[in-house]
This record gives structure tokens, C-alpha cells and sequence, in this order.
């Protein structure tokens, strides 16, 4: 456990260095672990501060105070979202006098503030609005999103980077996720280890609740939010949009379910129960969050210094799940890779299909497969396109395939490409019939 | 809108704020954090700490005061977000408190700078908190001193290190901590009585099931999966001697005779209401039995023998157990999971459980009355604190608090009744329990090295010599560790014993590197822990940890050990 020499940083000397002194401890000796290779000192330490750094998602406030006070210096937000009331509980660089304002300028500005010497450089908008370009120029990147959408989009933007001859086309992606007292920190190093979309099973959707029971026979006062919530509004108030942020909509959409459930005796509908179903509230609090957040910058850390050895080497951990309401948990583990992802592998993935179902159907049943999760797909064979969601022309001509069955339409083990506009992620399926 | 009620009254601002976080521990909840007043006694780096109590001032404890008497230097303003470049030479309690208090308007802050010597040498300086935060290092006669506090007065005392890649904590709570309201997983709670039906369920049963055989399609597809399998179940009763399925391949038998009588070749494909039976069977015939932590309750001295002064809990408890030796189960929950059915049968099977569920919680009542009656108690216990515990009584945990260990200089740790478990898993495949013997070990260097002089700051290892400290704290730990196995009166053979050494080593090594310093990340995290168990333990909801948690920031790891 050798001391290095000289700790000081190139523009700035020993008086400056004195207010990373415990940082320093760390930088500059190794450890028990620490690679046999790897030097302690300045090199590491002008690493650090010249590594530029993208931090994004609900999870941003955490990113930011975290990174800045972990040594980097130059680092970039990315958040569309704007401060609302129940931001607060938790996201503590923002003040009831803040809602409104965009989240990434006000943190950005806040941490500045805060941290003397750091860099943080805000955008507010989608990280989908940015090119590969604007990516290649991180070290690395710290997710905290909060939809899976953005997530798989960020992960297959990533993927698809990665230029064999230029080793700085890797980006590693660390992603967090939480709800309640659960959450998740995962280190993906794209194409060379388990990518999100590898991992897409493990966040299953809810099951929908089929709409006849909705429309015919609620039995739970969510059953009487969601018929207010799609069936009601469409019928009543179609020609207004619902705003889920407005509190007439909701009122109005509290009261009509209120009123059908009094219809069917249903007790337990309530104003706050409303607004959890309509806008799929997660619960979400300050500690899971402080959890989550810096499990991911611990390895971000890591992964910049070598300081010691980080989730996501391959061959070795990449994901911890966190459990928090008994006691305490973590599972620590290797999610593999999976050859047939549509994303980082390249192989078809085979499927059990039921050969009188329709087109139809069974792009419906895309939307609840839990690793493939798509909306909008649009299908083809290597011959024949089957249906397109875009453009109208080409919708309109693919449409009578629709009721069409499928045995119509593919032969038993043809290969399928299915793909969604939300990601850039194309599924290849081979349809097995079921007998 | 003219047939609509009149509009309502949207949530309040407090509601809306806290929405996120209400939709975990509820008003309740929140109340109880409202309440509380946590002391943080900081000291070192001094970050763990406040990054626990942001994650407290933020969803709304009461008040929070901070003792400190550490004045804000450089290095502070490099890992802690809670202070200032205008801060430097200040007392960093004033400081910190200052700026955690403007993350929630509704919190009171409050600082001590007074040292912690004099400031606990106060009679009844800790009197008005109710719970207590200490950050190591620290001196071993003061933690000495709020470990005794915590057992007398039975307020809750957090112990936390967190030192570069690594952090532990303690948690002592009351020697009798109870929690009904544990939020167990709802998926796993179902509790539908099958094996025992009730006459108003055996009923409403025959009515659905009637001429079953013979319904419409519709009818058939929507009978409530329940009174499917109590319908089928009657049947083979009368083929086994009135038993059901005893074992699994009975059940596998059963579940088979379910499967076969739904109708197929129907346009929608299949019934889904025999698909939800079928997937029931394994998991609803069994018959209602309270788990071990719920006999352990029925079994505890103060649920056995209650006096005036027994808190509602016991006498709920003792309630319930009168219930359980009379009928042999618990009273019933009374929910019931959503089914495929009309909704007019689901409402009505909804209240069979119910009104079984009221019966039962009525006779619960009478025996809580009775209780008190007895035994003079001059306040009454709520109904809905009887009908709390009935509704979870299945789920309901006990924590048996106790003081974790403070290490005393030149006196070896006792491990007493946890001696042997401790032992047996030390040697375990990524065991961390010899990280928490290399934490007792920095602490008993803390013990008995001063950065100048006698009752001078505590001085933590690897400050300015890594090495020579390295040696001396793995020396100490080897000796706990030796001294462990002999209180366990056991030993470990070669070469698992040389491995144990390696490891704990390594541990030191690593620890030893920080020289005291906290990774900010490693801090906020811990922070994000120790914050998330005092919530747990004020609302008395969801189960805390019992009673160590110990982090390895290197390996992401976590373990909870009970010591």
C-alpha cells in the first residue's frame, strides 16, 4: 500500500488538493484489490476531472450532488421533465419557489453553486432530440430514467456506437431504477456484456385488465377508474385531451368512477386512487433513491479510477437488485448475455404461435410479452411485408392482413423482423407453430 | 356534469407534496415522523450522518438536531454538499443544520457545537429525542453511555460507520419491538379458508355451483374461481373419506379433475376462471398456519402474563391467542383477491369474507375488553387497532432488540448466545461478517489511539501510515476473531481458517487505505439505508433490519447480521 508521490493537480498545486483530502486517500494508494498494474496518483486524479460525464432521469438531483463530490468535473444533465409539488419529498436541489421550472437548469445551477469547480452543462429535453455525435463524446453515462421506453432507447443508441476499430465507441452505461423501497443499479459495457434489452424480462408489464371486464363486470374500484379513464372520457369529453396534470380532469374522472362503482357497490374508490391509476404513479421516496443513485455512481466512480474493481467486467457481476421493506436486501449477480437479443445479439428468437390466431392478435400480444413490450410493431418476412404502422399509404395497403391467420400469412418456422418506431430495436422472431 | 356529486375536496398541499411517499406508510405514517425529534451526534468526515438526516428532512420528520463541535475546514467543503465556501472556520453544525433546512420548511433544525463530552455529562440532555443517530469514530465510554441511555429509556440508537469503500451499521431498538403493520407482499396473504369453509360460504357456494354442469357457457365461465374449487373439492371429499387433498400428488390429482372440467372449444378459447382455480390449487389448500414469528409472539413472556402496565400490543396479542387456542386458526383476514366473476357474485362473495372476518374480529374485541377490564386499565384500545391486527395478524413480527457491541479497549468482545451462528457462517463463500470483525477492530484502535494526548480527538487508522496501521488493526482482528471461535467453543480447520485471515486482512487493508475518509458515494448510500431503517422504526411499519447491515462498496454487496 505504497504512498504515490506528488498529488497535486496540474492547473491547480497541493493549496487547491487540500479540499479533496479524503478523496486522495483513495487515489492515491492502492489497495488490496486494486489491479497489480494499476498506478496510483496523478495520472488517476487528472482522469477523474477531465472524464466528461452524462447524468439523465428522475434520479438526476442524487447523479449530480454524487458525481460532483466524487471528483469529476465536467458533467452533463439531460432532463425533459419540469419541478412539480410531489417532486419535493424527494428531489432536494428543488423548491416549492422551483415548480415549473426545467429540472436539468435548476440542478445544474444549484450543484454549480454548491460544489466549487465543477462543470455542469444542462439540456432540457429528450435524450432521444440527441445524435450519436453528442454521445460518443462521454466517458460514460449514469441513467436514472424513469421508463423503460428511454431506457431501451438509450441502450440500443449505445449498442449500435460501438465501432470495433475505435475502443472509445464503448460507452459504459450505468442505469438505476426504483419504486417504493425497491430498485435496481446495473453496469452494462455495450456488446460485451447482458444488455438492458437482454434484461427486458426482468420488468415484466402489469397485466392489462381486459376491457370487457371493464366495460361488463368491475369488481375493483381500479376496474371503475380505468372504464372512467378510457371508456367514459372517450364517450363524454372526446373532443378534450386529457390532461392528467389538470385537477378538473381528474375530478371529473374520480366522480364518474365513483358513480359507477356506487352502481355496482364497489367501495374504495378515492381521489388519490384515481390519480394513481390515470397517471401510474409509482411510489417513489428519498431513500431508495439515495440507495440507487449512488450504488450507480460508486461504480462510475470506480469505473473512471480503477480505485477498485466495478460491476460489469466482464465475466463478473453487473447487476444489484435492491430490496428494502424486509430488512434488508441485495442480490448481487451476472446477467447473461442473451444471444438472441435484438439488440446486442443476432440471433432469431423462436416462438410458440398459436396458427389460428390473427395478425392481429398477435401483434396485440406483443404489447404484454414481457421482452418484447411493443406498442406500435411493424412485421415482415424476408419476403413479404406483413403490416406497417407508417406511412398511411403503406398502412392502408398492409391493413387486410390484419384478420388474416397466421397460418395464412407465414409458414411454420419462418423467420419475422418486427420493428417499433419508440426504439431502435429490431425483433427477429421465428414463428413456431403450436400443434 | 349534472348527474355528478358535487365536487369534491382535492388532496391539501401537504397531500400533495408527500403523495409519493403516502402511498407507502399513509397518514399514519406520516403522522408518527411528524413526531419524532432524531439527535445526530457527528464526527469524522461527518457525511453518513447528514445524508441520513436529508433523507428525513425530506419526507417531514418533526425536528432533527444536530451535536457537533467540529469546526468546517477544507476537506469538508470536497464531500459534504451540505456546507459552503463562506462556512470555512465555522461551526459546522450551525452550517450544516442551516442548509438542511432548507430542503423542507415544515422540519425545525436545531445544532449543538457544545463537545459531546460535556453535552451528555448534562442530566437530561438527551431527554427530548426520540431517536438517536451516532456516527463513529467515537469514544467508547460516550457510545457506552448512549447504549445504556437506549435501554433505559427505550429510545431507538443508530450506529453508523462509513469508511471508503465500506460501511456498517447497528440498529437497537426496544427489547420487545413489535409491527403489525408490515406490508407483506399481498400476493402471498391470500387467505381463503378452503380447507375450513364457513356456513355462509359453503352456501353461497352451492347457489353458484348449482347445476353447474348444466349452465350456459356465460354462466359457467364466470363462476368465482372459490366456490369452482370449493364445489370440486366437496366432490372429492365424498371419494376420500371427507379429507382433502393431503399431499402434493394428491393435490396434482385434484389440480388435474379441475383442469378437466373446464369446457373447451369455446370461441374465446378458454375459461379463464378455471385457469385462475387450477393455478390456485397448490397454494390454497393448505390449512391456515401461523408462521413461526407469529407463535414466537403467541409464546413471549409478555403476551403469556400481562399487567396494567402492558402495552396494547401484548393485550391484543393475548386476545388473539385466546382466539387461536379456541378455534386453531387465526381470525380471518377477510380480503379476497380479484377473480374472474360478475360483479354483483364478486361484490357478494366479497361480503361472505367480510362478515366472517367482522365475526371474528367481534370475538377478538370481547376478549381486548375483558382483558381490560382485568386487568384496570384506564384507556381503551381503539377498534381499529384490534381490527389492524386482526386483518395482518398472519404477518405481524417482533424484533427483539438489543445492544450491539461497543468496543472496549483491551477487553475482548463478547458474542454471547450469537457466538456459535456467528462462527459457523464466518467461514462462509462471501461471508461479511469478517468485514464487521475488521470494523470492531478500527474501532478498538480508535479506542486506544488519541491524535494528541490523553481525551484528544479520536485519532482512525491510516491517517498518516497505512501500513504500520494496517498491521496493527489486522492483529486486533485476528485476535477477535480467535477469541470468537473460542467463545463458540469451536475452531475452524485449514485451510477455511487461513482464508478467514486472508480475507479479514484484505478487509483491513482496504479499510485502513481510507485513513478515516468517507467516499461521499458510499456515505449517501449508507445515508439512504440508515434513513430508510428510521423510517421503519418511527412508523413502526414495513420490518427494520435486526440489528447489524454491513456494505462492501467494492463487490456491491450487502448482509444483515443479527450480533
Amino acid at each position: 500500500m505504497a504512498e504515490a508521490a506528488g498529488s497535486g493537480l496540474p492547473n491547480g498545486g497541493e493549496s487547491q488538493r487540500s479540499r479533496w483530502k479524503y478523496l486522495d486517500n483513495i487515489l492515491n494508494r492502492r489497495g488490496p484489490f486494486t489491479d497489480p498494474e494499476w498506478q496510483p496518483g496523478e495520472a488517476v486524479i487528472e482522469g477523474l476531472s477531465r472524464a466528461k460525464i452524462l447524468g439523465a432521469g428522475g434520479l438526476g438531483c442524487e447523479i449530480l450532488k454524487n458525481l460532483a463530490l466524487s471528483g469529476f468535473k465536467d458533467i452533463h444533465v439531460i432532463d425533459m421533465d419540469t419541478i412539480d409539488v410531489s417532486n419535493l419529498n424527494r428531489q432536494f436541489l428543488f423548491r416549492h419557489a422551483d415548480v415549473g421550472k426545467y429540472k436539468a437548469e435548476v440542478a445544474a445551477k444549484f450543484v454549480e453553486k454548491r460544489v466549487k469547480g465543477v462543470k455542469i452543462t444542462p439540456y432540457c429535453g429528450k435524450i432521444q432530440d440527441k445524435d450519436e455525435d453528442y454521445y460518443m463524446q462521454f466517458a460514460m453515462i449514469v441513467c436514472g430514467l424513469d421508463s423503460i421506453e428511454a431506457r431501451r432507447w438509450i441502450n440500443a443508441t449505445l449498442v449500435g456506437m460501438v465501432d470495433d476499430e475505435n475502443p472509445d465507441s464503448m460507452k459504459p452505461l450505468i442505469d438505476g431504477g426504483t419504486e417504493g423501497f425497491k430498485g435496481q443499479a446495473r453496469v452494462i459495457f455495450p456488446t460485451m456484456t447482458s444488455c438492458i434489452e437482454c434484461q427486458l424480462d426482468m420488468h415484466a408489464p402489469r397485466a392489462a385488465v381486459p376491457l370487457c371486464t371493464l366495460a361488463t363486470i368491475p369488481r375493483q374500484p381500479q376496474h371503475c377508474i380505468e372504464w372512467a379513464h378510457i371508456i367514459a372520457w372517450e364517450e363524454e369529453r372526446k373532443e378534450i385531451t386529457l390532461d392528467t396534470d389538470d385537477p378538473e380532469h381528474i375530478t371529473w374522472l374520480y366522480q364518474k368512477a365513483l358513480k359507477r362503482a356506487q352502481e355496482f357497490n364497489i367501495p374504495g374508490v378515492t381521489y388519490s386512487m384515481t390519480q394513481g391509476v390515470v397517471k401510474n404513479i409509482i411510489p417513489a421516496i428519498a431513500s431508495t433513491n439515495a440507495i440507487v443513485a449512488a450504488s450507480c455512481c460508486n461504480e462510475a466512480y470506480k469505473i473512471a479510477t480503477n480505485t477498485n474493481p466495478f460491476l460489469g467486467f466482464p465475466e463478473t457481476d453487473n447487476y444489484m437488485m435492491y430490496t428494502g421493506d424486509e430488512s434488508i436486501y441485495t442480490y448481487t449477480f451476472q446477467h447473461m448475455k442473451k444471444p438472441d437479443c435484438p439488440v446486442c445479439g443476432n440471433l432469431a428468437r423462436p416462438l410458440q404461435v398459436n396458427p389460428n390466431s390473427t395478425l392481429h392478435e398477435f401483434l396485440e400480444s406483443l404489447a404484454e410479452r414481457p421482452e418484447a413490450q411493443l406498442k406500435k410493431p411493424t412485421i415482415r418476412t424476408e419476403e413479404k411485408s406483413l403490416y406497417y404502422q407508417f406511412p398511411p399509404s403503406l398502412e392502408e395497403q398492409t391493413r387486410p392482413n390484419l384478420p388474416k391467420k397466421l397460418n395464412e400469412l407465414v409458414s411454420d418456422g419462418e423467420e419475422v423482423a418486427i420493428d417499433d418506431p419508440a426504439f431502435q430495436v429490431q425483433f427477429k422472431y421465428k414463428l413456431v407453430f403450436q400443434k | 356534469m349534472a348527474d355528478l356529486p358535487p365536487p369534491v375536496q382535492g388532496p391539501t398541499a401537504k397531500e400533495k407534496k408527500y403523495d409519493r411517499q403516502l402511498r407507502l406508510w399513509g397518514a399514519t405514517g406520516q403522522r408518527a415522523l411528524e413526531e419524532s425529534h432524531i439527535l445526530l451526534i457527528n464526527s469524522g468526515p461527518g457525511v453518513v450522518g447528514l445524508e441520513t438526516l436529508k433523507n428525513l428532512v425530506l419526507p417531514g420528520i418533526g425536528s432533527f438536531t444536530i451535536q457537533d463541535s467540529a469546526v468546517v475546514s477544507e476537506a469538508d467543503l470536497g464531500i459534504n454538499f451540505f456546507l459552503e465556501e463562506d462556512h470555512l472556520g465555522g461551526f459546522r453544525a450551525q452550517h450544516t443544520c442551516n442548509l438542511l433546512k432548507e430542503l423542507n420548511p415544515d422540519v425545525q433544525g436545531n445544532f449543538i457545537t457544545e463537545p459531546i463530552e460535556t453535552f451528555l455529562d448534562q442530566p437530561n440532555a438527551l431527554k427530548p429525542y426520540s431517536l438517536i443517530i451516532v456516527a463513529a469514530p467515537t469514544r467508547p465510554e460516550l457510545l457506552s453511555k448512549l447504549s445504556v441511555h437506549a435501554t433505559s429509556s427505550l429510545v431507538p440508537l443508530f450506529y453508523i460507520h462509513s469508511v471508503g469503500f465500506y460501511s456498517h451499521f447497528s440498529v437497537h431498538v426496544a427489547p420487545a419491538f413489535p409491527i403489525v403493520d408490515t406490508h407483506p407482499n399481498p400476493e402471498t396473504t391470500t387467505d381463503l379458508r378452503l380447507v375450513s369453509p364457513w356456513p355462509e360460504l359453503i352456501q353461497f357456494t352451492a347457489e353458484k355451483t348449482n347445476g353447474l354442469e348444466a349452465m350456459s357457457n356465460d354462466d359457467h365461465g364466470h363462476v368465482p374461481y372459490v366456490c369452482l374449487l370449493l364445489h370440486y373439492l366437496e366432490e372429492w371429499k365424498k371419494e376420500h373419506g371427507g379429507q382433502v387433498p393431503q399431499n402434493y400428488k394428491e393435490k396434482t390429482a385434484f389440480r388435474n379433475i379441475v383442469s378437466k372440467a373446464a369446457r373447451t372449444n369455446l370461441p374465446e378459447g378458454v375459461e379463464e376462471n378455471y385457469d385462475e382455480a387450477v393455478a390456485a390449487v397448490l397454494k390454497s389448500l393448505n390449512p391456515p398456519e401461523p408462521s413461526s414469528a407469529v407463535k414466537e409472539v403467541f409464546k413471549a413472556k409478555e403476551c403469556l402474563v400481562l399487567s396494567e402496565d402492558t402495552s396494547s400490543f401484548w393485550i391484543i396479542a393475548h386476545a388473539i391467542q385466546m382466539f387461536y387456542t379456541k378455534h386453531n386458526v387465526l381470525p380471518l383476514p377477510g380480503s379476497v383477491p380479484d377473480m374472474k366473476a360478475r360483479s354483483a357474485d364478486y361484490i357478494q362473495l366479497q361480503n361472505v369474507y367480510k362478515s366472517k372476518a367482522r365475526k371474528d374480529l367481534g370475538e377478538v374485541l370481547e376478549s381486548v375488553r375483558y382483558l381490560e377490564k382485568n386487568l384496570k386499565r384506564d384507556t381503551v384500545i381503539p377498534e381499529r387497532d384490534v381490527e389492524a391486527f386482526c386483518k395482518n395478524a398472519a404477518h405481524i413480527k417482533l424484533v427483539r432488540g438489543r445492544p450491539f457491541h461497543v468496543v472496549q479497549a483491551g477487553e475482548s468482545i463478547k458474542w454471547d448466545d450469537r457466538a456459535k451462528s456467528i462462527a459457523q457462517t464466518l467461514t462462509f463463500p462471501d461471508s461479511l461478517i469478517p468485514l464487521y470483525i475488521a470494523f470492531l477492530a478500527f474501532d478498538e484502535f480508535v479506542a486506544t489511539h488519541n491524535k494528541d494526548g490523553l481525551r484528544g480527538a479520536p485519532k482512525v487508522p491510516g491517517e498518516t501510515d497505512p501500513e504500520a496501521d494496517s498491521e496493527k488493526v489486522t492483529g486486533i482482528a485476528f485476535k477477535i476473531i480467535d477469541d470468537l471461535l473460542k467463545e463458540a467453543g469451536t475452531f475452524v480447520e485449514e485451510p477455511d481458517y487461513s482464508d478467514v485471515k486472508t480475507q479479514t486482512g484484505e478487509f483491513v487493508q482496504e479499510l485502513v487505505r481510507a485513513g478515516g475518509a468517507e467516499l461521499h458515494n458510499i456515505a449517501a448510500l449508507t445515508g439512504g439505508l440508515v434513513s430508510q431503517e428510521i423510517i421503519k422504526v418511527i412508523t413502526e411499519q414495513y420490518i427494520p433490519v435486526d440489528n447489524t447491515c454491513i456494505f462492501d462498496g467494492v463487490k456491491s454487496k450487502s448482509a444483515v447480521i443479527r450480533v
